[in-house]
């Protein structure tokens, strides 16, 4: 594996688009072939090497590269976006789409992120050791294939509407939530360890939620099933066992409707 | 002597009603009379002839007034400022006609702009929710001959499409509704008692805030599940019942506004109305529609999606693609993060309806105001652009909150020397092609 | 206006019976001219080693107006990142299976088309219909205005009133810039505003006494009698369900009982449009099979009747149509999104979004079945390729279409790696065609026979002298056929050069001029109807929400219009 290190040098004065910042953009590319690649500000044209300096060298293909970036890029948007393979290590907070449609790899932003990070992600993991935005783990406007794989943990809070229209794969959130958890959420998994606010898997036809702390508002089309003793990502304890939304369809395996799970910690 | 037009268009609200009849003088140039049209759209066509209108364009100067100067002075630093700029936010829209825009997207794909309209700040969560769930809807024509089960939800048509409830929803007579209201059951849900409940036959008062909820009640009680006693402050008893009674309809609508749009959780009030809608048509017939404001917010949405394939908020900066983000390419948040550096109003007043962060953002940037007349934004414009009324002293192409495109009627002729947004969008566009080209 | 002379190429037109010979052909004033006609300076074109044909045209496609704009916002999913700017003359092109107007023109013109009919005008949006045919650039179009559901024909029809039933079509067509009469889903989309529907033809219409054979008939019989450039264009009842080709055979042969009668050359009384979705055996899903076959023999035997075929091109896509109970029982086997607006007094229409798959074996039979009916049509002329875009697939997926059905090894290579093959080579009879359809037969199902179909020939569909100059030429070389389907793909999908007009509008398969579009309708005066006005104005004062005043499309919605003005006073 070989690393690039990305250091800004230049703080974009609106946003920098930059959906090119990433190993398998990079991969097989010097320094100075990097430097060139686009990024975009507006209807301004401009490159990577205008705004970073960059040192090192990308490996020869995604999965051999690792890229490392330093200064403020909380007015970046797309790092890491559809990246594939290899690693990347933003040492700062980064805007909107971070890590948005990533298929593989591993990204770590140690900062907050802003809205619609992970979007449609499909696989891959991506940590966040600050905060998230709205629409972590979200699908894109009107799809119905939102996450569909991969591990996403935010070791801070997250705001609305994370997870909508999840299909599959586990986002973590050790701390709190705001409102609309897991809507349409059709499988995978979503771990609050800390507090969400309402609307915890309004419209959930299959998956499962787990909660933590407290929930300010039950949705009323939820259910008390039973209560049961799981392991949730390391934590040992009893949960109780809602089934919804019982407003909602829901597919039927062998004869029998499967239904939506919401997790309590008691 | 005067004459009479008739099947005039009112360009107010969303119900564009189109039965108007205005009695003009016989020189084309004063609005004596406006008959049909309620208070709110007779005041539009009387505002032709307010005193102090201002009918050519006005620069603001560095002591802080504005002076007048030529159309073709303000079309140069329009254009101008179009071209220098990164990223334009081109908002308005909702108060021009269709073939305005079209002009106005082409500059738009030229400079780089973002064109929002003012769904961005009305009815956005609802064009969310359909491009989520779909929509089951109808024309309004539809409402008038079939419906015996109408629902207003946080919605106030009595006060803000006063016509609505007469030509529609709650009065008419139909082909299948000969009884007019006597064959209709009106529901009114809203957090406070308002004047169109005060039309309803029934009336459920919901705690604010707790409108998804409700709605996931709703849903739940169709589908015979269990609820909790009461969901925001309604009880389930009366949940039950009022399913039970839109199942035994034979065509039901809701008609949705503000109170859903602009409650906690916006798009998902709309979204999980629309389910339920859904539902009930596993029963019955049943339809939803969003009570849309401004009377051209929704042919904007029209043309932006033929050529782009949005409703609102396009996002042309790149040139090359066409992108689409609520609470990213929208025109409050582009504001309030500073990420457009200029800013082109048309035929709508964000200073009037954007929060106050934005709108002190928008006067630290180079902003031009395109407007009949004086308002909010023209104000902290730097240029205010004024032109001719559309719908009154030009037509053009509007489309109705239910999606039906009517051609609007010049009814007088606009002050003179006045130019229509669409003679002076041509003009912009082609300024701008003189300089990019010079580029 | 400039002249050209296209050298060398080899020349595919069954209106002048040539099969690829090599001939020149000249363009002047925009119509094609005897080579002699034109001057020493007009421009040469050299197409040695290339394919020669009349510009295509579309005889079915959703292209323009409320359901397919529609379709567009509700998806922005379908164009995040499908949205470019390509080299040319042009605008941005966005949308995977429901391109925006600008990458509607610009794509049809690339792959040689130089008209589409947008196959579902209703009425009342008929304004906006023309709005987006106004915007999208180079290709003509026209619109069919849908009929059967509306309130007036039904009740004209109930009582066998074929001259009230002529002129309300009339006065409709000029109303809305119309081009014929189109008819989707017969009483059942009426019966959908109550959330029924009418899946045989005898099923009658609630409230209104009438069948879906009866409103069939009538409106067959009425345009023949307005003599009409293209007969009757119908969407059958019960589409999309196992079993319906029963249904598709009797609505087939009610075209038996009228003769055609105009003055445009068509031969036919009923179009019977994407028929693929209605050559269904079996009872349900779980045994659904092709009949094609069994629907085929019948057509083959009426001349009476042209079809297109509907041909599923496994894509993820949007299905939009009139036929709003079909969309509604849609989404409850896909549960995906569902948009439905009904049309007072007119219509209705639907939108679900549909991913036909490979692996699914219903989607394989369907695509089977497509390319089957195209296989088994013995007259090209009577048979046209559509995908009842973007219903089975979008429109740009044609050179695939046209790969799979003139090149066997391609087509088969595709049916026998379906994950299902068994079982879908069992279920259909497509292992055992061998046709691949030429270069001849081609053009005729592309263009000479629409165009015929359509009551165009005399201008359009051929290169013959006098007709318009509507020109694509292709890089594929008759003499040396490509072996490969994909090669086909691509040859038919960038033109080599599309004249439009008699003016280069595409080479190399790069936009290089916008055209002058025109708007095609259709002008029938009839005699005075009291009873009609009557009844007109009865309809706008109580029913429509709309006046009367503010019904038609102005004349500036369509700048370039073409119109076709008939006399149909009857003595
Ligand atoms: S209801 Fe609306 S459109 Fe109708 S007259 Fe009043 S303001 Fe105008
Ligand atoms: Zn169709």
């Amino acid at each position: 594996m070989k690393t690039v290190t990305l250091t800004v040098k230049k703080e974009p004065e609106l946003y920098l688009e930059c959906e090119t910042l990433t190993p398998d953009a990079f991969a097989g590319k010097k320094a100075d072939e990097i430097a060139k690649i686009p990024a975009y500000q507006g209807r301004e044209d401009t490159t990577l090497g205008e705004y970073f300096s960059i040192a090192g060298q990308a490996g020869a293909s995604a999965a051999e590269t690792q890229i490392i970036i330093n200064g403020d890029c909380s007015k970046m948007k797309y790092i890491g976006a559809k990246m594939s393979a290899g690693e990347m290590i933003v040492n700062s907070d980064t805007d909107m789409y971070t890590g948005g449609w990533m298929t593989g790899g591993k990204l770590v932003v140690k900062g907050n992120v802003h809205s619609f990070c992970g979007l449609g992600m499909e696989g891959g993991e991506f940590i966040i050791e600050g905060d998230a935005g709205n629409y972590l783990a979200a699908s894109y406007r009107g799809d119905w294939r939102g996450m569909q794989g991969g591990v996403l943990r935010v070791k801070g809070n997250a705001g609305s509407d994370i997870c909508t229209f999840m299909n599959g794969g586990e986002v973590i959130i050790e701390g709190n939530v705001d409102i609309h958890i897991g809507t349409h959420m059709e499988g995978g998994k979503i771990v609050v360890k800390g507090n969400a606010n309402r609307r915890v898997g309004g419209q959930l036809v299959k998956g499962e939620i787990y909660v933590f702390g407290n929930i300010n508002v039950m949705m009323p089309g939820f259910k008390h099933n039973r209560d049961v003793e799981l392991e949730v990502d390391g934590t040992k304890a009893v949960f109780a066992e809602y089934l919804g939304d019982l407003g909602e369809r829901h597919p039927k395996r062998k004869g029998e409707t499967v239904y939506g799970k919401l997790y309590l910690k008691k | 002597m005067t004459k009479v037009v008739k099947d005039v268009i009112c360009p107010f609200c969303g119900t564009l009603c189109d039965d108007v009849e205005i009695t003009v003088s016989d020189d084309n140039k004063k609005i004596i009379s406006v008959r049909n049209a309620c208070a709110i759209g007779a005041e539009k066509f009387n505002h032709t002839s307010l005193p102090g209108r201002v009918t050519r364009p006005r620069m603001r100067q560095p002591d802080g007034t504005f002076k007048e100067v030529s159309y073709d002075e303000a079309v140069d630093w329009t254009a101008k400022t179009l071209v220098n700029a990164r990223k334009t936010l081109m908002y308005g829209w909702a108060s021009t006609s269709c073939q305005a825009m079209s002009v106005g997207h082409e500059i738009a794909e030229k400079i780089g702009g973002i064109v929002d309209n003012c769904a961005t700040v009305c009815h956005g969560s609802s064009l969310i929710a359909i491009q989520d769930v779909g929509v089951p809807s109808c024309t309004l024509g539809e409402v008038k001959n079939r419906a015996d089960r109408v629902i207003f939800w946080g919605c106030n048509p009595a006060h803000a499409h006063p016509r609505h409830m007469s030509r529609y929803s709650i009065f008419p007579r139909g082909f299948f509704t000969v009884k007019g209201h006597k064959g209709r059951k009106i529901y009114c849900v809203d957090c406070r008692y308002t004047d169109t409940a005060r039309c309803a036959d029934e009336f459920i008062q919901v705690q604010q805030g707790y409108d998804y909820e409700l709605l996931n009640a709703f849903r739940t009680a169709a589908r015979g599940e269990v609820l909790p006693d009461t969901v925001g402050g309604v009880p389930k008893e009366k949940i039950y019942e009022i399913v039970e009674e839109l199942k035994g309809g034979r065509f039901g609508v809701i008609f949705f506004g503000m109170g859903l749009t602009h409650t906690m959780g916006r798009n998902h009030n709309i979204d999980i109305a629309i389910a339920l809608t859904r539902d009930m048509n596993d029963f019955t017939k049943f339809n939803i529609m969003a009570m849309r404001g401004h009377w051209n917010v929704t042919g904007s949405g029209q043309v932006l999606a033929w050529q782009y394939g949005f409703p609102y908020a396009v996002d042309l900066s790149r040139r090359t693609k066409a992108r689409y983000q609520t609470g990213e390419t929208t025109s409050v948040d582009l504001l309030i993060r500073n990420e457009v550096d200029a800013c082109f109003n048309i035929a709508t007043d964000p200073g009037a309806h954007f929060p106050i962060d934005s709108v002190v953002s928008m006067s630290k940037k180079p902003t031009v105001t395109i407007d009949p007349h004086i308002n909010m934004s023209t104000e902290i414009s730097d240029l205010h652009i004024p032109v001719a009324m559309v719908g009154v002293e030009v037509g053009g192409c509007a489309y109705r909150m239910d999606n039906v495109p009517i051609e609007t009627r010049k009814v007088v002729d606009p002050p003179d020397g006045m130019l229509t947004d669409v003679e002076l969008l041509t003009k912009i566009n082609e300024r701008v092609d003189e300089l990019m080209g010079a580029k | 206006m400039s002249e050209y002379i296209i050298k060398n190429g080899h020349v595919f037109d069954p209106v002048q019976k040539i099969k690829g010979d090599k001939k020149d052909i000249a363009i002047k004033d925009g119509k094609i001219v005897e080579a002699s006609e034109v001057s020493s300076s007009a421009k040469s074109i050299n197409a040695k080693g290339k394919t020669i044909m009349a510009g295509a045209m579309e005889i079915h496609a959703h292209v323009a107006g409320p359901k397919v704009n529609a379709g567009r916002w509700f998806r922005p999913e379908d164009k995040i990142f499908d949205s470019h700017k390509k080299p040319g003359m042009t605008r941005i092109e966005g949308g995977k299976s429901i391109p925006t107007v600008f990458k509607t023109g610009y794509e049809y013109a690339r792959m040689g088309y130089t008209f589409a009919m947008e196959a579902a005008m209703p009425p009342l949006y008929a304004r906006h219909v023309h709005e987006e045919i106004h915007d999208t650039p180079i290709i003509d179009e026209a619109a069919l205005p849908v009929f059967g559901n509306n309130w007036f024909i039904l009740e004209y029809l109930k009582n066998r009133e074929i001259e009230n039933t002529a002129a309300y079509i009339a006065w409709i067509l000029n109303q809305t810039k119309g081009y014929g009469v189109k008819i989707v889903n017969p009483g059942g989309t009426e019966a959908w505003a109550w959330g029924l529907n009418c899946l045989t033809i005898n099923d009658p219409v609630p409230y209104f006494e009438i069948t879906p054979a009866e409103i069939v008939t009538g409106l067959m019989e009425a345009n023949e009698y307005l003599g009409l450039p293209h007969s009757v264009h119908i969407h059958q009842n019960d589409l999309g369900n196992p079993g319906n080709y029963k249904v598709t055979l009797d609505t087939l042969r009610l075209a038996e009982k009228v003769k055609p009668k105009n003055d445009f050359g068509r031969d036919q009384v009923m179009h019977s449009t994407h028929l693929q979705f209605h050559a269904y055996g079996g009872e349900s899903f779980a045994n659904i099979e092709s009949k094609a076959k069994e629907v085929m023999d019948y057509v083959n035997s009426n001349e009476a009747i042209t079809f297109d075929t509907g041909n599923v091109t496994l894509d993820e896509t949007t299905t939009m149509t009139a036929d709003g109970p079909f969309e509604h029982h849609l989404c409850s086997l896909n549960h995906l999104k569902w948009f439905n607006v009904d049309v007072e007094l007119e219509t209705a229409a639907g939108i679900v979004p549909y991913v036909y798959s490979p692996n699914v074996s219903v989607n394989a039979i369907q695509w089977a079945i497509g390319l089957e009916l195209a296989l088994y049509a013995k007259d090209p002329m009577r048979c046209f390729i559509t995908t009842d875009h973007p219903n089975a697939g979008p429109f740009t997926r044609y050179p695939r279409v046209m790969s799979w059905l003139m090149c066997a090894k391609t087509r088969n290579e595709r049916l026998n790696t379906f994950k299902n093959a068994d079982k879908i080579i069992d279920r259909t009879t497509l292992a055992e065609i061998d046709r691949e359809i030429s270069l001849y037969e081609l053009a005729a199902m592309t263009r000479a026979g629409p165009a015929k179909s359509l009551g165009l020939s005399k201008d359009f569909g051929g290169l013959k002298p006098g007709m318009n100059a509507d020109i694509a030429i292709y890089n594929i070389n008759p003499e040396k056929l490509p072996t490969k389907g994909e090669d086909y793909e691509k040859a038919f999908s960038n033109v080599a050069y599309l004249f439009k007009d008699g003016k280069i509008c595409v080479k190399d398969g790069t936009v290089v001029d916008n055209g002058q579009k025109k708007t095609f309708w259709v002008d029938v005066k009839v005699n005075p109807n009291k009873q009609v006005r009557h009844d007109v104005v009865e309809k706008f004062l109580k029913y429509y929400s709309v006046n009367e005043g503010n019904y038609s499309v102005p004349d500036d919605y369509a700048p370039h219009q073409h119109i076709i003005s008939l006399d149909a006073t009857h003595a």
